[in-house]
């Protein structure tokens, strides 16, 4: 059973259309990176998926329908919205017993290891930490719950690198395993690289590229051409070209290794850059019509 | 179906903690009193402003003055004035911070964005509305009870000491004011203002789960300008009335009272009335006009996204 099923998910806001009618399908044990420019539909697509919005089309999490059968899927699903959610009156300790007293699949003892392992003090209040050590109590009472479906929406927002990297460190080492399934979003998308298993591009509401890490790494290649050979790999339709230290990086979609081997140096391209490659080019397309 | 699936069906599922239906209910209102600690400081600070008030004023003011209103015909009735000052007067500060407390109960949450944590966990709308209703309807009149039985008892030690100073036998006020039966009047009280005041709670509610700023604004400004627009189009008070009977028409319902020659409603707390709080219709109108109130609120909280 696929964790996540959308046909036809559509939702506007009065004439601004935030989903416009999108197919997903995210089978459990995936990592999933929804990425996309602001204004792509990333948050909104998240809160269907939570059943925070209605929505248009149909959707189902872990089988359920999220708007109507939200109280029950809660208990299955985990969210860090960004860090800055956590109620900044709350204790530490409050925060624990809190959702120990009202989440029936809670560990409380993991949650204490995980925040034994930090230097958050029970007895701090939210205000009172800073943003990595808020960003780390969250992740504690999250990985602490033993859920099916963990949706992440720009989770190290904010943070410093040291603490964006041990975040997904953490993750991957001490939560995700193939009974789980994570959706993560973030404009940092060179740190989630090697993590993900699966990569969805999202412009205006629509989806643009969805493909997983390995067909990703087959499909794409991105190679550094000599000036004299430029010509020649222009004449294979690159995506996209740009000029590094005065030579030229052709970006390709399935073109064949070997003949782009004799071009120059072949290597995967980051997600970062075909990005900026594929939606660049979908945005072009959209304000053609309007000039 | 994908390899993936195969394993997951394979793997043993934790069975969940078993948790009663209740305990969401309990954390959640658990969660009202930690963040608003106003529900019982503000009552609790109350009463030691009108203690020390009560306190200096016994020790500055002239002994006849004391003594005069003693030797009244009703002495009793004199000794129980502190009292039921003090009773009212934390009476009306558990009133405001009701009101205010309502106001914020769900526009806070998603005005600070914490409203996305709140609804990552399995706690329903429907249990988080009831748990923040649960603050006005019942906590504050429970702290409200306590808060005002411990006032009692220490102007009531107080009184040991000074009332004998001025010539006055401190054991003679409690055959004359009985504090027990005062108590008892005031749970009365207390439940009946609780029921008949429900729809006030359940609009306060209502427009802090709608309104995204000056929840204050929208809370009183309607009402105000119906009361106008009605005086001046058809030169009626009806909502005025109505508005007014929503506030204190609690104590009419609920006890005992006579009309006087002049016409005016003299209410008689000593007359508790329970017959006739339960078959007035201004009691179940409003409750049924609070569950309306509550009901929205709960859609509110479920449509409503972060300000």
């Amino acid at each position: 059973m696929a964790c996540i099923e959308a046909r036809g998910l559509r939702k506007a806001y009065g004439a601004t259309v935030a989903l416009d009618g999108i197919d997903l399908s995210v089978e459990t044990g995936r990592i999933l990176g929804l990425i996309g420019p602001n204004g792509a539909g990333k948050t909104t697509a998240l809160s269907a998926i939570l059943g925070l919005t209605p929505y248009q089309g149909e959707l189902k999490v872990l089988g359920r329908d999220p708007w109507r059968e939200r109280d029950e899927l809660m208990a299955d699903v985990c969210f860090i919205a960004d860090v800055a959610v956590l109620p900044r009156w709350m204790r530490v300790s409050q925060a624990v017993d809190y959702v120990a007293g009202v989440h029936p699949r809670f560990d409380r003892a993991k949650a204490e290891a995980l925040l034994a392992k930090t230097t958050i003090k029970h007895t701090s209040r939210v205000r009172e930490l800073s943003k990595g050590m808020v960003a780390q109590l969250h992740l504690a009472l999250v990985m602490a719950i033993d859920a099916r479906l963990l949706v992440l929406d720009e989770p190290t927002l904010g943070l410093d690198i040291l603490y964006r990297k041990s975040f997904y460190d953490t993750l991957l080492n001490d939560y995700f395993d193939n009974s789980r399934t994570i959706v993560v979003t973030t404009h940092q998308v060179e740190e989630v690289q090697h993590i993900l298993t699966d990569l969805m591009f999202l412009n205006r509401g629509r989806i643009v590229l969805n493909t997983s890490m390995d067909a990703f790494e087959q499909r794409y290649a991105e190679v550094m051409v000599l000036p004299e050979h430029a010509a020649e790999a222009r004449a294979l339709g690159p995506l996209q070209e740009r000029q590094v230290f005065g030579r030229s990086l052709f970006l390709f979609d399935t073109v064949d290794r070997d003949r782009l081997a004799a071009l120059g140096e072949v290597r995967t391209p980051s997600i970062a850059d075909l990005f900026v490659a594929v939606i660049g080019a979908d945005q072009a397309e959209a304000q053609r019509p309007a000039a | 179906m994908s390899i993936q699936t195969d394993i997951d069906d394979d793997l043993p599922t934790l069975p969940p903690r078993i948790l009663s239906k209740t305990r969401p209910f309990y954390w959640s209102v658990r969660r009202e009193l930690w963040e608003n600690r106003s529900i019982y400081v503000a009552p609790a600070a109350t009463a030691a402003i009108v203690l020390a008030g009560l306190l200096i004023g016994a020790i500055n003011l002239p002994h006849h003055h004391l003594v005069v209103s003693m030797d009244d015909s009703s002495p009793g009735k004199a000794a129980g004035i502190p009292f039921e000052a003090a009773g009212a007067i934390i009476l009306i500060a558990s009133f405001v911070v009701g009101f205010f407390y309502c106001l914020g109960a769900l526009q806070g949450e998603r005005r600070d964005r914490t409203i996305l944590f709140w609804k990552s966990l399995p706690v329903s709308d429907l249990t988080t509305v009831v748990a923040k209703a649960a603050i006005p309807l019942v906590v504050l009149p429970v702290v409200t009870f306590a808060v005002i039985v411990v006032t009692h008892l220490i102007i009531l030690a107080a009184s040991f000491v000074i009332l004998p100073m001025v010539g006055f036998p401190a054991n003679a006020m409690l055959t004359q004011f009985p504090l027990l039966t005062t108590w008892v009047d005031l749970i009365y009280l207390l439940i009946c203002l609780s029921l008949w005041h429900a729809p006030i709670w359940g609009w306060l509610m209502l427009v802090s789960g709608w309104a995204r700023r000056a929840t204050f604004l929208w809370a009183v400004g309607p009402p105000i300008a119906l009361t106008v627009f009605e005086r001046l189009a058809f030169g009626t008070h009806y909502v005025d009335a109505i508005l007014r009977d929503r506030f204190k028409g609690a104590l009419t319902a609920a006890f005992g009272s006579t009309m006087d020659a002049k016409g005016h409603l003299h209410i008689d707390a000593d007359h508790l009335d329970p017959l006739k709080f339960i078959s007035s219709p201004g009691l179940w109108i409003g409750l049924i006009v609070a569950a309306g109130l509550f009901a929205a609120a709960v859609r509110q909280r479920r449509y409503r996204t972060p300000i």
